[in-house]
């Protein structure tokens, strides 16, 4: 029977909920197939987590164990994967899409002569010719399809929630667990990662916070934010940013919402500027109410958004600021 | 140091994007073109290195003819000479294959550290760096925002998820994915646009490179997203948008 491999990623001693919506992704395709799903834990010692992800539905669960596999490294991860794979022959392997995924996987899929499809939204059938991969395009603007052609297994990573994880099942009959050891020497390794450490520390708490005004590349320069200000202060809402605003230093990196930054869910995100790339919709998009004031109709951002205005933020802001003023009096 | 930077031309962010009739890619004509900015970034890093530690960055970049725009930007920035791989087919290949293109015209140079924006700004795989050190058998790390030249290599630093970062020690050469923020992007200068113009931009075609063109990953179809929500539009002027919001935030969304 063909399989399906499932590396999930652990993070901070637990195994992050991505890891289990990569292993719905894979047992939708399961479903198209019939293929079992393995499900890989990797590292030095993984024993913690196998039987946890041993009720989560899947067929097998395979830890893959070394010394030299106690902090991430690509070439530790590559080497050790490869050589499951090249045991397995698994006809897809699915992963998490996240930092460290991208750090390797692309690496290994070119081992085996592929590319990776990363970063998948869907997945798709087409009658004859297997799955379909949807992925965005022009960030987020544009959805793609991508069919793999080639031979080999078919590597595929992915996007933070956009695959439901099923939650645990109890009345679930546990699966299997072995364990695979690779072959690894000390001089493979050629990277000397050190210790995770936090950033400058965080005077902006944005996770707690019940409103926010968010402002982005629209604001075009420094010297426009007092502008975004004053409707947060006339809010009472927290001032936040993508990216863009943080890298050319016009607010502080701790104001940054998305995956670089911070995650929010406040009741009301109220975006200026903002295109809605993915890497800012997935820090923000689980907020109550989304508003989105930007000059473009096709900008990505209005995909999230309940209310939306399409204009000038040079005109929308200051008249919004003056109409909470008027409404608060 | 010699660096080479592979930077990408991409369709500029503000540009009108419209599906092509084929179905299968953007529509091309009129569009207006610009540096991915992660690559701007990456050639930021490198023009600073040299400045610091002296040595040579050549831009690297495969594409048509408009590619030649671009490449003249980065040596107006600064960069020393480029090398252009010449291709009309860059969409049709798959991101091993491009990566194979750029492994193949940087294995000529033996550059002692290789660098590319963490991924671009069009087809968002963020796949190349890596690929090109797997190619070419060189270790790699990737969403870089700082570099330091050591005795023994270099010291980088890199971004992890949720505000974590992570010092990394490799051997050169290597290559780097850089990542945005990690410095300011300078302008070029009036003195740097002419003296761009007597730069060597060397021409190389796909086919000399005698790289393997196929693809085992096939774009079909490109199609609008489908919305998440349905958005409720609030129009007319400024002011009467403005007011409409507030009404719905207060008595719809109850938010304020």
């Amino acid at each position: 029977m063909s399989s399906i491999l499932v590396v999930l990623e652990e993070r901070q001693s637990r195994i992050a909920n991505i890891s289990y919506e990569a292993i719905a992704a894979a047992t939708q395709l399961a479903a198209q197939s019939g293929a079992s799903v393995i499900a890989v834990l990797i590292g030095a010692s993984t024993e913690s987590h196998a039987a946890e992800v041993a009720a989560r539905g899947v067929n097998r669960v395979i830890r893959v164990e070394h010394p030299l596999l106690a902090h991430y490294t690509a070439d530790g991860f590559s080497l050790a994967l490869q050589q499951l794979i090249q045991k397995e022959s698994p006809a897809q392997v699915v992963l998490p899409h996240t930092y460290q995924v991208r750090d390797y996987a692309p690496a290994l899929a070119a081992r085996f002569g592929q590319t990776l499809i990363s970063d998948v939204v869907a997945i798709g059938v087409a009658a004859e010719s297997g799955p379909v991969f949807t992925r965005q395009l022009m960030q987020g603007r544009l959805n793609a399809d991508y069919r793999p052609t080639g031979d080999g297994p078919c590597f595929i990573s992915v996007q933070a929630g956009a695959f439901r994880a099923d939650a645990p099942n109890p009345a679930e009959t546990s699966a299997t667990i072995a364990t695979f050891t690779p072959t690894i020497e000390t001089a493979q390794i050629r990277t000397k990662p050190g210790e995770p450490f936090r950033g400058s520390s965080q005077t902006v708490d944005l996770a707690s916070a019940q409103l926010i005004v968010s402002v982005g590349r629209g604001i075009k320069d420094a010297e426009n934010i007092p502008l975004v200000q004053n409707l947060a202060t006339a809010l009472g809402a927290e001032l936040a940013a993508s990216r863009p605003i943080c890298d050319n230093g016009w607010l502080s990196m701790d104001h940054q919402v998305g995956s670089s930054g911070q995650t929010v869910s406040p009741k009301l995100y109220l975006a200026v500027g903002i295109s809605g790339a993915i890497q800012h919709l997935v820090g923000m998009k689980g907020s109550q109410c989304i508003v989105a004031i930007n000059k473009d109709a096709d900008a990505p951002i209005f995909e999230v958004a309940d209310y939306g205005i399409v204009g000038d933020l040079f005109e929308v802001v200051p008249a919004l600021t003056e109409a909470i003023k008027a409404a608060r009096k | 140091m010699k660096i080479i930077v592979a930077i990408k031309q991409v369709p500029d962010r503000d540009a009108q994007i419209r599906i092509a009739p084929s179905g299968k890619w953007i529509e091309e004509s009129n569009l207006q073109y610009a540096l991915n900015e992660p690559d701007a970034y990456a050639l930021e890093e490198a023009l600073q290195l040299k400045e610091k530690h002296g040595g040579e960055v050549v831009v690297l970049s495969a594409g048509p003819e408009r590619v030649g725009q671009t490449i003249r930007e980065a040596l107006a920035k600064g960069a020393d000479r480029a090398i252009h791989i010449d291709c009309d087919d860059l969409g049709s290949r798959d991101a091993l294959g491009v990566a194979r293109l750029l492994a193949a015209a940087i294995k000529q140079e033996s550059p002692d550290l290789i660098l590319t924006g963490l991924q671009s700004e069009d087809l968002g795989l963020g796949q190349t760096g890596v690929i090109v050190a797997e190619l070419l058998g060189l270790p790699h790390a990737t969403l870089i925002l700082h570099i330091e030249k050591t005795e023994a290599g270099l010291t980088v630093k890199r971004e992890m998820e949720e505000g974590w970062f992570q010092t990394i020690e490799l051997p050169t050469p290597a290559v780097l994915t850089i990542q945005s923020g990690g410095n300011k992007l300078r302008y070029a200068t009036l003195m740097g646009i002419k003296r761009a113009k007597t730069k060597e931009v060397r021409r190389v075609t796909a086919a000399e490179l005698a790289v393997d063109a196929a693809s085992v990953v096939v774009l079909e179809r490109v199609t609008l997203p489908h919305k998440q929500k349905s958005t409720q539009i609030l129009s007319g002027s400024p002011k009467e948008a403005a007011a409409a919001l507030v009404e719905k935030l207060k008595f719809e969304a109850r938010v304020l």
